[in-house]
């Protein structure tokens, strides 16, 4: 068939074209939030923003800056649609994922718009598959309201030495606490197992802190099943950002380098495991 | 308790914690005058094993003054700990111990790089002293290798394996996989290595005796012996008693003492004597007949035993175990945790269940098993089930 002037032709009917010239500097990313199947993607002319969430709780958002695209075309303001991720992954490894140098998957992804499946060319070695994922019905992201000039306390770590701790967390703790304050102990994390409790503390001159602004002692726990998935996201990162507003909501944003040395960010947001406090 | 563990010693101690989880489920601290003793003992009390570490292993050593203080915990809550070990050499500048007992915790701080801090708060159990009762140095073989050969040796063997046999004449050691009696004889296997006495640092034997024994405390041993580079010496007799390994330098000393398949006197003659002709006859004839008669020896080693056949009225405790371990294993434990004496006791005197396997030799507080196994072998607690419980 040939591709490449049939894409060409009916490049007029997509709402939304994304080129890649390799397919893992978005299946990366991908991988750092892929908790649950379904995933809301939001194109704006400055690039793709795909959320993914979990019990109301917890939400995870990849942005993929259009900078990052080779090509990056789109003829509305908001482009929205939702698709099964796990399935997007798939396609988007369908050559096996190589990750010889050299090697690479290239990538167009196109949407004609509500109703029609999002369309994905992916060539490697001449070899063109195409892959087609049905849409569904884009559901509204819940909005954390966490906003930036109501951040209490913020953290700023080289993700290398959070990677310890979290890969050593004691998974038979029901929650991970987080205490941030501008005294002792600073920065810790806790964990209170089965075989007792365990505690992570980072000084505030580390020389992995690379900010540190707390204004106030603050602890709160989140759900340890909820602050799991994150691990992919800080396991791909290479600078951590955590912060915590008033009400104790928790996010985490991850500064993740690709494979051509482009800059993307992960955020996660957390609900903390108890009644929010009156604000 | 107050103990500083800094630099590479970090790393040893971590190393024995884990070759001591390949024992059993539970890490017993104690310290003493003469240095911190890490003791564990499998659910079978088939194995036990001990790591001293002398007070100048440690850059401050502080223990209770007055009364002694013993505790056990839960080994995986102390590996967690120490969990990245391929890590802690370059991560971990100093670990501090310390005991608080008024809350009951045992402390673990790691001071690592960058400031980072790590404290471990665990909780444990007070217990009584775990020893065992063993003598190396009235062994009749002793060797010592270098932890490479051993490694090498083991290596061959697939990690499903459970036992090995080792058997000695003057002049060299085979290395054999032991093949269950019960197993099905057409599928098994044989794997078999000789090892030449020029290999050891020292090879001294004395009774040509082939000993059969768990690979799995081994090779736990073997992988805190190849990380210090430290020698291994060993030290049997004859089957049933006890086989001793153990690494010693000016710090620390480590032993680890396993059950060996007892036997029945009958099959003791006969394995001597077979013994001392030159042990292992070419693999081809060895497969149909020599296996066969030793097997057939081992079975027949259970029927005549009179304890084993007699009255089917042993301790209502015992006899519930020969045909379920796990239910075993629980029992034994919850029974002889504290009271080991008692046990023994109880044990010498109870007739055994019928298919034993190991001799739990090392908690008698009674006799010297030399000379008690020399003459009652099948005296002593009996192991109530191989210690393969955790071999997944």
């Amino acid at each position: 068939m040939p591709l490449s002037t049939q894409s060409q032709a009916d490049d007029e009917q997509y709402v939304l074209v994304a080129s890649l010239d390799n397919a893992r500097n978005l299946s990366n990313i991908l991988k750092a939030i892929t908790f649950k199947d379904h995933a809301i993607f939001s194109a704006t002319p400055n690039g793709l923003k795909v959320t993914v969430e979990d019990s109301k709780c917890l939400q995870a958002n990849a942005f993929i800056q259009a900078e990052i695209f080779q090509e990056f075309t789109i003829r509305d303001d908001l482009v929205g649609f939702q698709v099964n991720l796990t399935v997007l992954l798939d396609c988007l490894n369908i050559f096996g994922g190589s990750t010889v140098p050299g090697v690479s998957t290239a990538l167009r992804m196109c949407y004609k718009g509500y109703g029609y499946p999002l369309t994905l060319f992916l060539e490697e070695g001449g070899v063109v598959t195409v892959c087609k994922i049905n849409t569904q019905e884009p559901e509204e992201p819940i909005d954390f309201e966490f906003c930036s000039t109501d951040v209490t306390n913020k953290v700023i770590l080289l993700s290398e030495s959070l990677k310890e701790a979290f890969s050593e967390l004691d998974m038979t703790s029901e929650v991970l606490q987080i205490t941030m304050s501008p005294s002792q102990p600073y920065f810790r994390l806790s964990t209170f197992g089965n075989s007792g409790n365990a505690h992570y503390d980072y000084p505030k001159d580390s020389d992995m802190m690379e900010l540190f602004k707390c204004t106030k002692t603050q602890t709160n726990r989140y759900k340890m099943s909820l602050l799991k998935p994150s691990t992919k996201a800080l396991a791909l990162s290479c600078k951590v950002s955590v912060r915590t507003d008033s009400r104790g909501f928790l996010s985490l944003q991850y500064l993740v380098r690709n494979d051509d040395g482009q800059i993307c960010f992960v955020e996660y947001y957390c609900c903390p495991d108890q009644e929010v406090e009156e604000e | 308790m107050d103990c500083v563990v800094t630099g590479g010693n970090v790393k040893v101690l971590a190393k024995a914690i884990h070759s001591l989880s390949r024992i059993g489920d539970e890490l017993y601290v104690e310290p003493q005058e003469d240095g911190l003793a890490l003791r564990s003992v499998n659910s079978s009390r088939s194995a036990y094993a001990c790591f001293l570490f002398a007070p100048l292993f440690f850059s401050r050593y502080h223990i209770p003054s007055g009364h002694a203080f013993h505790c056990k915990m839960a080994i995986k809550s102390v590996q967690a700990v120490f969990r990245s070990l391929a890590s802690l050499e370059k991560t971990v500048e100093k670990c501090h111990i310390k005991l608080d007992e008024q809350k009951n915790r045992l402390t673990f701080t790691l001071h690592c790089k960058h400031g980072l801090l790590k404290t471990h708060n665990l909780s444990f159990q007070d217990s009584e002293s775990l020893q065992a009762v063993f003598d190396k140095d009235s062994c009749a073989n002793i060797f010592i290798a270098q932890p490479r050969l051993l490694v090498d040796t083991v290596m061959h063997f697939p990690p499903s394996l459970e036992e090995v046999t080792v058997s000695v004449s003057d002049e060299r050691m085979w290395v054999r996989n032991h093949i269950d009696e019960e197993g099905e004889q057409s599928k098994a296997m044989l794997t078999e290595l000789c090892l030449a006495s020029d290999e050891f640092d020292h090879f001294a034997v004395q009774s040509h005796n082939s000993v059969t024994f768990c690979l799995k405390e081994l090779r736990g041993l073997l992988v805190f012996a190849e990380s210090t580079g430290l020698p291994i010496s060993m030290y049997f007799d004859e089957p049933g008693s006890p086989v001793v390994l153990s690494v010693t330098d000016s710090v620390l000393d480590g032993s680890f003492v396993l059950a060996t398949l007892s036997d029945d006197p009958s099959l003791h003659k006969n394995n001597s004597t077979r013994a001392r002709t030159p042990p292992p006859p070419p693999p081809d004839d060895f497969m149909n007949d020599d296996i066969d008669s030793y097997l057939i020896a081992m079975d027949t080693s259970i029927a005549p035993n009179p304890s084993a056949t007699g009255p089917p009225t042993p301790p209502l405790a015992n006899s519930t175990c020969s045909k379920q371990p796990v239910a075993a294993n629980h029992r034994t434990r919850l029974h002889s945790e504290e009271e080991e004496e008692e046990e023994e006791d109880e044990a010498s005197d109870s007739d055994r269940p019928p298919n034993k396997k190991f001799c739990s030799l090392f908690f008698g507080s009674v006799l010297p098993p030399t000379s008690q196994m020399s003459t009652q072998p099948m005296t002593g607690q009996e192991v109530l089930a191989s210690d393969s419980e955790d071999d997944t």
